[in-house]
């Protein structure tokens, strides 16, 4: 039992952090912009297939460091000459705009390395498990992963709340005209803060690229759960999608680890378990069926009772 | 699969146009039409598909054709949605053809069955018949059987019921977990696993017995510990596509090293998690056939193949045993009217590649053969092909002779007139 309880813990975190490393990305852009980007799960791809384009060519070591930077200059590219002409008309033809977007780099994507998954390694350095507990390992990569999110988040929370350009940004984020006004590049920060957030995004693919299979796929798997962290933390906060993310991660990674149902519960507290009838399943279905559907239910609920989010602030 | 199907949608529809538009109408008079999702995450498994009926098609037509005319396959995109499969088949019999073949999802087979059925009652004098490649939801030769509907994939409680007679014989399983997909397909393989365990081997401790969701995990880790906790010796999956792979991956990096048989490790990408997650002999998969059976007409048909489809292996040996008896039904009827050759198909008997004797079932149109395990591991002996370059095949453990899959059926045929 206290094996599962850790294990479910370092997996929660672990993916909680994943999440967060993307959803910090999208929630920048979302708040500046007013613009839910579709395209963005599609950039952490993207920095998965150039990682493994790199350490194909090089080192993983190298890819680390120019695959983000790529993805950086390509999302700072589609702010500059996409979303800043489409602008003009208004959010919805910008929403549709990465809508789009999301299925041209899904199908250049499978253009150039394929429909099968490609064959994109641990690096050897990190291909060891980091410490044994109760006889199950966990590999020194998954380690590195959680370490490098951790260190991102304190790099951003640092840049956004302590550096000049962190001030102009969230001046930014609340006052656009009032900071142009005082002499700034408005679209210019924009662009920036895009390329900064999908760089981010991909520095997320080229960790994660190795650990989880790296496919055409991966992004319309993760896209959806990231709206549901960005708007549960709430607009443009990034300590609300800090939280969203590890709520998240560790709610479903547990809800796995629990196989009572409605139905054991009622049968502990000694009423007969209703096996026929039109809700008979209802019954049986156990709370690891549902992990998966919770942070959708939990979008639902904040939307209901706390439109802002956890930790917003502005309304649209 | 199809979890945002807006975006496979659009995108198939693009590539759909572009793909129907390929059939161009040759010297051919007899029309196949294959219907199957050539868009989308399934897109490499459909393709794949593709290959081999042509290739059957070329060796068919190679023979002389069937009543002396040639064969020709027109290619649709379902998308893998039911609604696009019944539209596709409405082309194709606008196009001409009267004999659809489709495989990958229960749910659009379902809708095929359906709609040939009330498309023959309507138009009679102008039936069409269904051959099923690969939907193994068992109720399509129970309940739902049809007279209009044929499978040559054993379904999926015939190969529980071979692998659940292999697992007989092997004392050092003791302890059993089961992990699904959260679907009608996944619920069948549970089902049939917790009946035929409890019934062949009821010492075995089923300790776990896992529906996840289809296609929405991006890390199976939290699964694995669960599986670690539980103790067990064994898992049983009918996982496919990125499910089986994840899953194999993340076992690996806890360092589960148990024996996983499964039904699909070996379709897109599979072997190549297989051999990253480094778990040799310890992969095992249910087949109607492989690669590596030692026969010589097996070996030179594989070697054919591979020349022709970038090494990618002959995944499906049901679809040459499908052509091969479509073809032998045509002749021996004399006709290439379905209404006049399925007759032949119902209760013929073939022998396969392996040289092995198999038939199809008349009464419920079921195809019966000998089921095969085989693990995946590093190649040696007499192994002659490996799998996706990555230097491992499968390699063949046991045959589970025909006879010890007759599982009943419930079917009741009503014979039209």
């Amino acid at each position: 039992m206290l094996e599962l309880v850790i294990f479910s813990t370092l997996n929660g975190v672990l993916y909680g952090m994943l999440l967060f490393l993307l959803a910090s990305g999208l929630t920048l852009i979302f708040s500046m912009m007013g613009v839910l980007n579709f395209a963005h799960a599609s950039f952490y791809m993207l920095g998965a297939y150039f990682g493994f384009q790199i350490s194909q060519w090089l080192d993983f070591w190298v890819a680390l460091f120019v695959a983000p930077v790529c993805v950086g200059l390509v999302g700072a590219a589609v702010e500059r000459w996409g979303l800043r002409t489409v602008h003009k008309w208004g959010h919805v033809p910008e929403l549709l705009f990465t809508f789009g977007l999301a299925f041209v780099i899904e199908e250049m994507v499978q253009m150039i390395w394929g429909k099968l998954p490609v064959d994109y390694r641990v690096p050897r350095l990190l291909d060891f498990p980091a410490f044994e507990l109760f006889g199950t390992t966990y590999p020194a990569f998954r380690m590195f992963m959680l370490l490098i999110s951790v260190a991102i988040f304190l790099v951003l929370l640092m840049i956004l709340t302590r550096s000049r350009i962190g001030l102009i940004i969230q001046a930014a984020l609340t006052h656009p005209n009032m900071v142009a006004m005082l002499g700034h590049n408005v679209p210019k920060v924009f662009m920036m803060v895009f390329g900064f957030g999908s760089g981010l995004a991909g520095l997320a693919g080229v960790i994660a690229g190795p650990a989880l299979v790296t496919q055409p796929s991966m992004a319309h798997v993760l896209g959806p759960i990231l709206f549901v962290v960005v708007v549960f933390g709430g607009l443009g906060s990034l300590p609300g999608a800090f939280i969203a993310s590890l709520m998240i991660g560790l709610i479903q990674t547990f809800a796995i680890a629990i196989n009572y149902s409605i139905g054991d519960l009622l049968s502990t507290v000694g009423m007969a378990r209703p096996v026929q009838g039109m809700l008979s399943d209802l019954w049986q279905v156990t709370v690891a069926q549902v992990g998966p559907v919770v942070p959708y239910l939990m979008l639902v609920l904040i939307l209901i009772f706390r439109p802002t989010g956890l930790m917003g602030t502005r309304e649209s | 699969m199809m979890s945002n199907g807006y975006r496979t949608g659009l995108t198939a529809l693009a590539l759909g146009l572009g793909l129907s538009a390929l059939a161009v109408p040759a010297m051919a008079q007899v029309k196949i039409a294959f219907i199957d999702p050539l868009s989308g995450a399934m897109a490499p498994i459909g393709e794949h598909g593709v290959k081999h009926f042509q290739h059957m098609i070329e060796k068919i037509n190679a023979a002389g054709g069937v009543n002396g005319q040639k064969m020709e396959l027109l290619t649709y995109d379902n998308k893998l949605s039911p609604q696009e499969t019944v539209i596709a088949a409405q082309k194709a019999i606008d196009a001409g053809a009267r004999v659809l073949t489709l495989g990958n999802g229960s749910g659009a087979a379902a809708a095929m069955i359906d709609f040939v059925n009330k498309h023959n009652e309507r138009n009679p004098g102008k039936e069409v018949v269904y051959l099923n490649y690969a939907a193994v939801d068992p109720a399509f030769t129970n309940d739902k059987c049809s007279y209009w509907h044929f499978r040559w994939d054993a379904h999926s409680d015939i190969k529980m019921q071979a692998l659940t007679s292999y697992i007989k014989t092997q004392p050092g399983i003791k302890k059993i977990y089961l992990i699904n997909q959260d679907y009608s397909f996944g619920q069948a393989v549970r089902k049939a696993a917790n009946e035929m365990l409890k019934a062949k081997r009821p010492d075995i401790q089923i300790v776990g017995d896992e529906l996840h969701p289809l296609a929405k995990i991006t890390d199976f880790a939290p699964y694995i510990a669960k599986i670690k906790a539980s103790g067990a010796d064994t898992v049983i999956t009918g996982n496919w596509g990125s499910d089986i792979s994840l899953l194999l991956k993340a076992s690996a990096d806890a360092g589960l090293q148990v024996n996983y048989y499964t039904y699909y490790a070996g379709g897109a990408g599979g072997p190549t998690s297989v051999k990253q997650t480094g778990l040799k002999d310890k992969v095992f998969q249910i087949t109607e056939g492989l690669a590596n059976i030692n026969t010589k007409e097996n070996f030179a048909w594989e070697e054919d193949f591979r020349k022709k489809s970038a090494g990618h292996g002959w995944w499906y040996p049901r679809v040459r045993n499908e052509m091969d008896m479509l073809a032998k039904a045509m002749n021996e009827a004399k006709s290439n009217d379905p209404k006049v050759f399925v007759e032949k198909l119902r209760g013929m008997k073939y022998k396969d590649i392996y040289g092995k004797d198999t038939y199809m079932r008349a009464e419920d149109h079921q195809f019966f053969q000998n089921i095969y395990i085989s693990a995946l591991t590093p190649m040696a002996g007499d192994m002659k092909f490996d799998e996706e370059n990555t230097g491992w095949g499968w390699k063949l453990t046991a045959t589970v002779p025909m006879g010890e899959t007759d599982v009943p059926t419930s079917c009741k045929m009503a014979k039209p007139s």
